[in-house]
């Protein structure tokens, strides 16, 4: 299992690719429309040991796509409509290799699904957040988490040649669920009846043809020999009906530049973060500065002023840093378990950057650097670590920021004079959970009125009326500071990771479901559930034994 | 088109208690019209009132399943049969071996047997629909009635796979029915499932060609269906397996014809030019063995397949000729595949379950070798210095582990540049077809055959070889 598992500090996974060289991915422009095929080089997995045939993913196939659909914001804001479609003229997309998740570990496979999730929400963003519409062209077999990744389009078009189909065989054939939003979607964004989906998701070979139009497991279906044509008139009027609303004027767009933080054997340095991380006592920390007047000032003259300033503008800057070392800390650094979160900087400052972005929002890119920030904070809110933001000397936890507090499953907050901590517009919306709720309203879910008070307050509190306020989880003097810190983070991270997790899960997102939370919740939970029970896993599970001579043996004992 | 109370009991021979079975009568009262209408449509071209000597089956017992006389083909009897000589069968293959076969569909494996159902029953009325033209050029009246023998009984085929999909899966495999007629070969909107069944059929060498190579993979398939523990899927490929040895026979010695009559002609011309004396020269038929040998190889499937390995596994689907096999759950063995690694061939071993196809292959590959010694033999007595030759398996293949790679015929790894420039020396091409249609016109004189082939040895079912097998007037 250690090939594919195994990552290390010498060989980690780098969330950053070469966007001029994508291996897996053809991408063409043509004004308003882009068009994304999937042409997945078999022999380039990210680890040894298996191929990605059959237009499969693993991995760093997803990790291009993501950088595909994020780029595509924010360098072609001029793309009302992105077609997904496929390079192989037989498989559309076979779903995420079997062979690499049978040679991977559980914490493996957890990772690859939560990110691959985190892509497909992203894709739903585009599409509601932007007016960038992703629709789907299924040129050929659509199983799997290749379905799934059609579902997190807008609309589905599949070729009618009485043999593509739209299938999720992972419960007839893998013993496991599909659990990249396949059931999810299925049910509460598509709307197909819940005893269709029954039937389709136990039908090994899928659906096709007029069938899957009817059980709206597509939205419509083209002959072979029309179908490039019919899926181009189709995408043109959704991108038409998308852009209907949409400010007029040439969008230009803005190129996103090389993070290339500083690599140690310790920690990476981005311009505004830092992550450390210690591995005998398995805890990092993580430091967000942030803004500077200058950054300010450009705000202030608007967006056109921030589009000029391009990637570097701290607002999208940081947070790409932030979502960066979050990916990084998750997939390279799996045995530490706490992550100290602290801030630097002016309160003011950051008041003053979140009031300037709030009011340029109109502006396209003041707009996806905000959809941006709240992307990274929901990537927060779904990393399983433990947070303990800390607020002490220097702390500037305040609007955007104070996300990162009240985001932590703790807030620790020092007794001094200056140590303070204060609200923006930004705590108030536009930083959605999964849950639709702010932050702060999920905090404070049953005292309402405390939410209601803090509305509009724009005075800094120090940790007697920030705890007051409900924001603050331990209030610590000087004297107590170090000694209670360090005993919080080693009782922490002396408890079982496991239970820990679920637990941090279950706490963070009070509050009403949403598709995206029953995705992360529900279905990941039961997935992840399913993924160590033998049925899968075990010797004679069959996830182990796809492709293998033998065939599974169940034990039938429903739990 | 209505037919009401279509007398299906009399209209059909069969064994398996149609006239007592209420549910199968209602499915095939509605499947036969559309039947027909598909027959009309896309069945041999223009024929239709000419009376053929045709062989039908009229019962299973020795003198009732080869009845000849002369037919009309939208008249001919297609039936329904299942091998009788089956009591008390059991599984033959995988880990349930020895234990009694599956009398009904089980549930567990009905969407699998399903689809390997539907898929063979997808290449009968494919093989019509790419034989069609055939009878207006055909070479004699002896060559055009072994053309539509072929043809009904791919239809009867088709009929045999259609019954089970009425009999034992309910209202999918009614479904199922329906579309194998609304598929058509080569439509690039409603193509057929497999390859081979899409490529055009449009000239006697291919026809040949195809039912030397690409029957014979219907052969391996039936053979390798007939020992499926699902006993009706076993008992009723048997029973096709009587006809489909008369299509290969069609296409083995037709192809041994031509070849016998070039190596006739090539002796007469002066400059033994082939061509010059309105024959086939050898180069053409080695390109068409060279084209529906390979395409003929994808229908058997990926090299390394955990369909094959479920199929065997579960007993659906066993080897050629299981029971010449100790033994039956294959579990332990394995199976060496030339694989493709940094551009070499290389060796992996993979689980003999999973190389079914392979195995299956191996039997067909050795089979076609044979014939192809056979044709060289006849070469040998006709004095000519030419031999012909099978490609590699992984010669212009598009399916399994060769598909995504290019190699010459001897099974070499090249380039796509080197592979595209020799293509038109290879494989048969567009161009072949113009010489071989100028050559192809029809000679329906009994007795009669064509410059480019030469007579057979015998007549049908003991006639002459001017026997009027097809009254055309
Ligand atoms: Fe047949
Ligand atoms: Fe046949």
């Amino acid at each position: 299992m250690q090939d594919v598992a195994h990552v290390s500090a010498a060989h980690p996974v780098e969330f950053e690719v070469d966007a001029s060289a994508y291996r897996h991915w053809n991408i063409t422009y043509d004004g308003a429309l882009a068009r994304v095929a999937m042409n997945v080089d078999a022999a380039a997995p990210l680890r040894e040991g298996y191929e990605l045939k059959l237009n499969s993913y693993d991995l760093g196939v997803d990790i291009e796509l993501a950088d595909i659909v994020r780029r595509m914001r924010f360098e072609h804001p001029e793309v009302r409509t992105v077609v997904l479609t496929s390079g192989n003229d037989r498989v559309f997309c076979a779903g995420a290799n079997i062979h690499m998740l049978g040679l991977s570990t559980h914490a493996w496979k957890v990772n690859f699904c939560k990110f691959t999730n985190e892509t497909r929400c992203e894709i739903e963003d585009a599409t509601e957040s932007s007016k960038q519409v992703w629709v789907a062209a299924c040129n050929g077999t659509t199983a799997g988490g290749g379905y799934e990744l059609a579902m997190a389009c807008k609309e589905i078009y599949l070729q009618d040649d009485g043999n593509s189909a739209v299938s999720l065989p992972e419960v007839p054939l893998l013993g496991v669920l599909p659990g990249t939003g396949g059931l999810t979607r299925l049910v509460d964004k598509r709307k197909v009846r819940r005893d269709r989906a029954d039937v389709f998701s136990t039908t090994a070979e899928g659906i096709r043809g007029k069938k899957a139009v009817q059980w709206n497991l597509v939205d419509a279906i083209f002959p072979r020999s029309k179908f490039d044509e019919k899926v181009l008139e189709r995408a043109k009027a959704v991108a038409d009906a998308a852009s209907k609303d949409l400010a007029p004027g040439t969008r230009k767009g803005v190129v996103l530049g090389k993070l290339a933080p500083e690599v140690g054997p310790s920690g990476r340095q981005y311009r505004h973060v830092s992550l450390t991380w210690d591995d005998t006592t398995r805890t990092a920390s993580l430091t967000v500065a942030g803004p500077s007047a200058a950054d300010v000032r450009t705000i202030e003259q608007g967006g056109e002023a921030m589009r000029e300033a391009g990637s570097d503008l701290w607002s999208l800057r940081a947070w790409r840093e932030l979502d960066d070392a979050l990916l990084h800390l998750r997939v390279n650094h799996m045995k530490v378990g706490l992550v100290t979160v602290r801030t630097t900087g002016d309160l003011a400052t950051i008041q003053a950057h979140d009031a300037a972005l709030v009011k340029a929002r109109d502006h396209w890119y003041a707009r996806e650097v905000l959809l941006h920030m709240a992307r990274v904070l929901r990537r927060f809110d779904n990393t399983s670590r433990s947070f303990f933001a800390f607020g002490d000397a220097g702390t500037a936890f305040a609007g955007c920021l104070l996300e990162l507090a009240l985001a932590s499953d703790r807030f620790y907050m020092l007794e001094q004079d200056g140590v303070q901590v204060a609200m923006s517009e930004l705590n108030e919306g536009g930083l959605p959970m999964h849950n639709t709720l702010t932050r702060l309203q999920t905090r404070l879910l049953g005292t309402p009125d405390q939410v209601e008070a803090l509305v509009g307050k724009r005075e800094p509190m120090d940790a007697e009326a920030a705890d007051d306020a409900g924001l603050v989880t331990v209030r610590l003097d000087d004297i107590d500071w170090d000694d209670d810190t360090r005993i919080a983070i080693e009782e922490r991270s002396s408890m079982s990771p496991d239970a820990l997790t679920g637990m941090e899960q279950n706490l963070r997102f009070p509050g009403p479901e949403t598709p995206d939370s029953k995705i992360y919740a529900r279905l990941s939970a039961w997935q992840n559930w399913i993924f160590i029970r033998p049925n899968a896993t075990g010797p004679a599970g069959a996830l182990t034994l796809y492709g293998r001579p033998e065939r599974p043996h169940f034990d039938w004992q429903r739990v | 088109m209505t037919t009401p109370n279509v007398d299906l009991t009399g209209k059909i021979p069969n064994n398996v208690g149609l006239s007592d079975d209420v549910k199968l009568r209602r499915a095939l009262e509605t499947w036969l019209p559309q039947y027909l209408e598909w027959w009309n449509d896309m069945g041999p071209s223009d024929f239709a009132d000419k009376p053929v000597f045709l062989r039908t089956a009229v019962s299973v017992d020795p003198g009732g399943w080869a009845h000849y006389d002369y037919v009309k083909m939208p008249d001919y009897r297609w039936g329904i049969f299942l091998d009788p000589n089956a009591e008390a069968a059991s599984i033959k293959c995988g880990d349930d071996a020895g234990a009694p076969a599956w009398t009904d569909v089980p549930g567990e494996h009905r969407n699998t047997l399903r689809r390997i159902i539907v898929t063979q029953a997808d290449t009968e009325p494919a093989s019509v629909e790419q034989q069609r033209m055939l009878g207006h050029i055909a070479p004699s009246l002896y060559d055009l009635r072994n053309l539509f023998q072929v043809n009904v009984e791919e239809g009867r085929h088709l009929w045999a796979m259609v019954y089970l999909l009425h009999k034992y899966f309910g209202r999918d495999g009614r479904d199922e029915a329906d579309e194998l007629l609304m598929r058509r070969s080569g439509d690039p909107d409603k193509p057929r499932i497999l390859g081979a069944f899409n490529q055009p059929c449009d000239h006697w060498l291919s026809f040949f060609a195809f039912t030397m190579f690409t029957d014979r993979d219907g052969k391996y398939q039936l053979a390798a269906l007939s020992e499926s523990g699902f006993d009706p899927l076993a008992r009723t490929t048997q029973f096709m397996l009587t006809e489909e040895a008369h299509h290969l026979f069609v296409g083995e010695t037709g192809l041994d014809r031509i070849i016998k009559r070039s190596a006739e002609l090539q002796r007469q011309d002066p400059n033994g030019d082939i061509r010059n004396q309105g024959g086939i020269d050898f180069d053409l038929i080695q390109r068409t063995i060279n084209y529906w040998f390979t395409y003929s190889l994808d229908l058997f499937g990926g090299e390394i397949s955990s369909n094959a390995s479920t199929f065997f596994a579960t007993g659906l689907k066993g080897r050629y000729r299981e029971d010449q096999y100790t033994d039956h759950r294959a579990i332990e063995g394995s199976y060496r595949v030339p694989v493709v690694e940094a551009g070499k061939m290389v060796e992996q071993e993979v689980p003999l379950r999973n190389a079914m196809n392979e195995v299956l292959r191996d039997a067909y590959v050795s089979d076609c070798e044979r014939a192809l010694r056979k044709w060289n033999k006849t070469l040998e007595a006709a004095g000519s210095p030419t031999r012909l030759s099978l490609p590699s398996r992984r010669f212009h293949r598009h399916q399994g582990l060769y598909a995504d790679h290019r190699f010459d015929p001897a099974g070499n790894p090249i380039s796509q540049g080197e592979y595209e420039a020799n293509l038109g020396r290879w494989l048969l091409v567009p161009e072949d077809n113009a010489y071989l249609l100028s050559i192809m016109k029809p000679c329906y004189e009994p007795g009669k055959f064509a410059n480019w082939i030469a007579p057979p040895n015998k007549g049908i079912e003991g006639r002459p070889i001017e026997f009027e097998y097809v009254r055309l007037d």
